[in-house]
């Protein structure tokens, strides 16, 4: 490993340290209010549509389709693994009829 | 929360234990096992971006941050371009600012050790089965670690076994399977619904994301579609 590899990856390393250490470290001085415990709730369901909807734009007409399935088989089962396995599998199948 | 609620009721050291880490890895491991498959990828790339098996490996197992080590492979070069790098890495992680911050109410009270010891194994996967948690009304903070490890152990694993494969395996996405993470975390969403307070957040969420993907380089959309989808939220219920 030359020392500019390991400097690299040391610096990556420390950055997002400091990002996931960040935020809780940032919360120590806001001493959440009421209002802001209720603004947090909102972030985890905005960061995974965030996460989600470009992913499946990426996937195209078989990308939007699972996302269907997948949200319908959740709904129903409960069942996390089944719900991956059904948008996968509706990704390839569809992207079979559609290419 | 006012300190007059908090006197009410005894305070009570919170709760982390070997068993709540054992739940968090066992809920994590249908996740921990397409963190596997995405790991392997990265362990592909790795050796045809030029990295030793070393460096593969030391870089999975301290950065530990997906999106920001295939963009860090993108970028690697020769000479490797140390400062590019790193500051690109920060940005595409920017957005654990925000969910470390969400898991400070649950957090609260946990000694600094076991806290910003836990927040070394959050990634998203992790930290949104955690949030899935919390929002069920979970007491064990050793959750979010016992998930999380599980995860770290699959994401290093997962880079060596990649690396040696090689160029043997082939494209992952021309199975589907790199859909399957988006699906996970569709499933995880549907899992978070709690009313229709919450369709407009995720509605704005997902339009601004799409709009900042297309505009922006890197993982900005991630910050920009959950900042508005936040603040959306915010906005309604100030109403």
């Amino acid at each position: 490993m030359t020392s500019e590899a390991f400097v690299t990856i040391v610096g990556m390393a420390i950055v997002t340290y400091s990002t996931r250490a960040g935020g809780m470290w940032l919360m120590r001085f806001a001493s959440p209010s009421a209002r802001t415990e209720r603004w947090l709730q909102h972030i985890p369901g905005s960061v995974l549509a965030a996460i989600i909807a470009p992913a499946v734009i990426a996937h195209g007409i078989p990308g939007a389709v699972a996302v269907l399935v997948t949200g319908a088989v959740s709904l129903r089962t409960r069942n996390l693994l089944l719900a991956m396995a059904s948008g996968v599998i509706t990704v390839y199948l569809v992207g079979l009829l559609v290419k | 929360m006012s300190t007059i609620e908090r006197a009410d009721a005894p305070p009570q050291p919170p709760r982390f234990t070997r068993s709540g880490a054992i739940a968090g890895a066992r809920q994590g491991l249908p996740l921990a096992a397409s963190i596997f498959l995405v790991g392997m990828v990265f362990g592909v790339l790795a050796r045809h971006a030029g990295l030793t098996l070393a460096e593969t490996l030391l870089m999975s197992g301290i950065v530990f941050a997906g999106a920001s080590q295939f963009v860090a492979l993108g970028l690697w070069a020769l000479p490797i371009p140390i400062a590019a790098i790193v500051f690109t890495t920060l940005i595409v992680n920017l957005r654990h600012v925000l969910l470390s911050a969400a898991l400070r109410p649950w957090f609260r009270d946990l000694p600094l050790l076991r806290t910003y010891g836990s927040l070394f194994f959050m990634v998203d996967e992790s930290w949104a089965l955690t949030m899935g948690q919390v929002r069920a009304g979970a007491q064990d903070r050793a959750f979010l670690l016992g998930a999380g490890s599980l995860m770290y152990l699959a994401w290093v694993s997962s880079a060596g076994t990649g690396y040696l494969a090689g160029s043997a395996m082939g494209d992952l996405s021309r199975w589907g399977l790199d859909f399957a993470i988006t699906a996970i975390f569709t499933a995880l969403l549907i899992g978070m619904w709690r009313g229709r307070a919450d369709l407009w957040p995720w509605l704005v969420s997902a339009t601004v994301a799409v709009i900042t993907w297309r505009l922006l380089p890197g993982t900005w959309y991630i910050v920009c579609g959950a900042v508005s989808g936040t603040v959306t939220g915010a906005l309604i219920d100030d109403e």
